[in-house]
């Protein structure tokens, strides 16, 4: 009867304990969250404020009055719509020929048998870590050699193939089973046909990841966009921003304009996110016994 | 349909492997065969060079009357069905079965009437919009050979096709294979590791070890009569019983057993030999003057129709290499042999259901001697 007695009190200072650890863990958790969330909240915020309210109160959650009107200075401005059409011609234009070009460039090192393969290699991986601030300067340099300073190829070439993107669609085409193309090798597809109807849609995943990616990166894309273009005509939705964030489209620190600019900039990147994740599974189960 | 030739055909590899050396073997038009043999015997490598999936480092393969050394496999009008299915994921059934058509420009009605046919054929009309993950592993097994049959070549490729279903849906899909082939006369090579396979479905099988053919028969002749000590240890379930012996005058010496020997192998007097004895070939002793082994049973393995009783008898087991690898892996051959004692070998008996031994029973074992082989230790090759 004793031992039992001991046994349950014993339980439940186990229990206690447990309680208390994972209330510690998940405070510590909540805590990181909302120093992580904390400057997004409030650049939403900030957005429907007036500029005394933002200027008196930045750090107030509650806006006082909440107004549109930076929403509704934004939708006068013409320069505005110009940065959101340079935008998406440049991000769309990266993303579809950099999925694309990164898928060809990987299927080649993960497949093809050619000489200098492990060396073209190496030297992507290479290319990698280097940061890419060191590249603007010969990059520009590059650019006004071929003539497309100042110039939408100027750009959207550059940016066309990285180094992440081929490493990340040859590690992934490496894991689809070789008999899988063997097989429609003896079916008798060429080489481009076994990539374009075989191996892309099993790599669905590795797409959809490395399209996420290049979008996000061309969209926010601020550093190439500088040293490529100057003409205010091309400039895209984060050159923009930043001439707003830098006081040199007007007086004042209109913190409502840039951050209504801001939280406008980063929702396709966030609505393509939320679209596309749960098109990130296995495409390829059921094509070999596992 | 078409016969298939290798002419001296030799496969190495960059690093100086050799997995195919010197191969030579006719599949006649319309013939099935079997390529089988352990892990590594380049049985695999074999087939794939008839595929087109691995370049011919020296030697000739034949499709009927062209050389297709150097065609690639699209055009050589083979199918080949793989260890794993190698099924398009994202594609339907009916999909995967039309894409060879597809490739080939098969006018679309064309290819949906060859489709459907196929389906029937292979069971699977009900399945035609399914995506291969929405079927069971027989089902994509079967989708494998649609895709193999809808094309109707020349030759019918097939890599272990069965190795990955279960032991009961193995056994009906060897005869559903068996019964395609026969229906639609293709030529085919069949490999396999699973000795039963290759028993049961070829019309000749082809034993492979280290990259070098064995012996080329129907199944019969090989269980019958191996050429080598290999083809007698890896042919035949359970194996055959392996012994030392010596050639006398008066018959072949096993421990203290002397067993008739056929007049021709009086020429090899005084040798030492592998004595082959089939299970089969052993029974409990009742009267008679049959030569007899005498031993102390191990163990009883009751099958049902019949029972496996192993029996320890005095004589010296076979340990060359070709009978170890010709039971284990290569790899494991080495590890057994040092695990044999020199002196007792144990035999297998197949034995009648009715029959009433038990472990530690002395026994005696009648020996069929029309049924024994001999091997030349030193060559490996049967005497005969």
């Amino acid at each position: 009867m004793s031992a039992q007695v001991h046994t349950m009190r014993s339980d439940a200072s186990a229990t206690r304990r447990r309680l208390f650890g994972s209330a510690m863990t998940y405070s510590f958790l909540v805590a990181v969250a909302v120093v992580y969330i904390f400057p997004f909240v409030i650049s939403i915020i900030t957005s429907f404020k007036t500029e005394p309210d933002a200027t008196a109160n930045p750090l107030s959650v509650t806006p006082h009055p909440v107004t549109t009107t930076a929403f509704h200075q934004l939708s006068a401005d013409n320069d505005f719509f110009t940065w959101v059409k340079n935008s998406i011609i440049v991000t769309l234009s990266v993303t579809f020929l950099r999925v694309f070009l990164d898928s060809l460039a990987g299927y080649a090192l993960a497949r093809l048998r050619f000489r200098g393969r492990g060396a073209a290699f190496a030297t992507i991986v290479a290319v990698m870590a280097v940061p890419g601030v060191v590249l603007l300067i010969p990059k520009f340099l590059i650019i006004r050699q071929f003539g497309m300073y100042d110039t939408y190829y100027g750009m959207i070439v550059p940016l066309l193939v990285d180094a992440a993107g081929v490493f990340i669609m040859k590690n992934f085409f490496e894991s689809i089973p070789v008999s899988v193309e063997e097989s429609a090798r003896i079916d008798g597809a060429s080489l481009f046909r076994i990539y374009w109807s075989i191996v892309l849609p099993m790599a669905r995943p590795a797409l959809v990841t490395l399209f996420i990616l290049s979008f996000q990166g061309s969209w926010n894309e601020l550093a190439h966009f500088i040293i490529s273009a100057q003409s205010t005509s091309l400039n895209t939705l984060t050159k923009g921003v930043a001439q707003l964030a830098s006081g040199q489209l007007g007086s004042g620190n209109r913190y409502p304009l840039k951050l209504a600019a801001s939280m406008l900039m980063t929702i396709p990147v966030a609505v393509l996110f939320f679209i596309f994740q749960r098109r990130i599974m296995n495409a390829s189960e059921g094509a070999v016994k596992e | 349909m078409a016969a298939i030739t290798f002419d001296d055909v030799t496969k190495t590899y960059g690093d100086g492997y050799r997995a195919v050396s010197d191969l030579n073997l006719d599949v006649k038009d319309g013939e099935f065969v079997v390529l089988v043999g352990p892990s590594g015997c380049g049985k695999t490598t074999a087939l794939r060079m008839i595929a087109g999936l691995e370049e011919i480092t020296g030697g000739q393969i034949r499709i009927g009357d062209r050389v297709v050394n150097n065609l690639p496999p699209g055009d050589r009008d083979v199918a080949m069905v793989f260890q794993n299915y190698a099924l398009y994921p994202h594609m339907t059934v009916a999909e995967n079965i039309g894409f060879a058509l597809r490739m080939r420009k098969v006018p679309k009605a064309e290819a949906r009437q060859r489709i459907q046919e196929t389906a029937r054929v292979i069971g699977l009309t009900d399945h035609l919009d399914r995506k291969p993950r929405q079927l069971s592993g027989g089902q994509r097994q079967r989708v494998a050979m649609g895709r193999a049959i809808v094309r109707e070549p020349q030759v019918f490729l097939m890599d272990e096709p069965l190795s990955n279903l279960d032991a009961k849906l193995r056994v009906q899909m060897r005869a559903e294979i068996a019964r395609i082939q026969r229906q639609l006369s293709v030529t085919t090579v069949y490999v396999t590791h699973d000795q039963v396979e290759a028993m049961t479905m070829g019309d000749r099988v082809a034993v492979m070890r280290k990259g070098v053919l064995q012996q080329f028969d129907a199944p019969q002749l090989l269980y019958e009569q191996p050429a080598n000590l290999f083809v007698a240890s890896f042919i035949g379930s359970p194996a055959m019983n392996m012994l030392e012996g010596t050639i006398e005058a008066d018959g072949c010496r096993v421990g203290s057993a002397v067993l008739p020997i056929p007049s021709a192998l009086t020429a090899f007097g005084g040798k030492h030999v592998a004595v082959g004895i089939r299970p089969e070939a052993l029974s409990l002793a009742a009267g008679g003057d049959r030569p007899r082994l005498s031993g102390r049973v191990q163990t009883v393995e009751a099958l049902g129709p019949e029972q496996l009783a192993h029996v320890e008898v005095e004589a010296r087991p076979v340990l060359a290499t070709e009978v170890l690898e010709g039971l284990v892996d290569a790899d494991d051959a080495h590890e057994l042999a040092e695990l044999v004692d020199e002196n007792r070998a144990t035999v297998v008996a197949r034995l009648e259901a009715s029959a009433t031994v038990r472990p530690d029973d002395q026994v005696e074992l009648a020996v069929d001697v029309r049924r024994l082989q001999f091997f030349d230790l030193d060559t490996g090759l049967a005497c005969r």
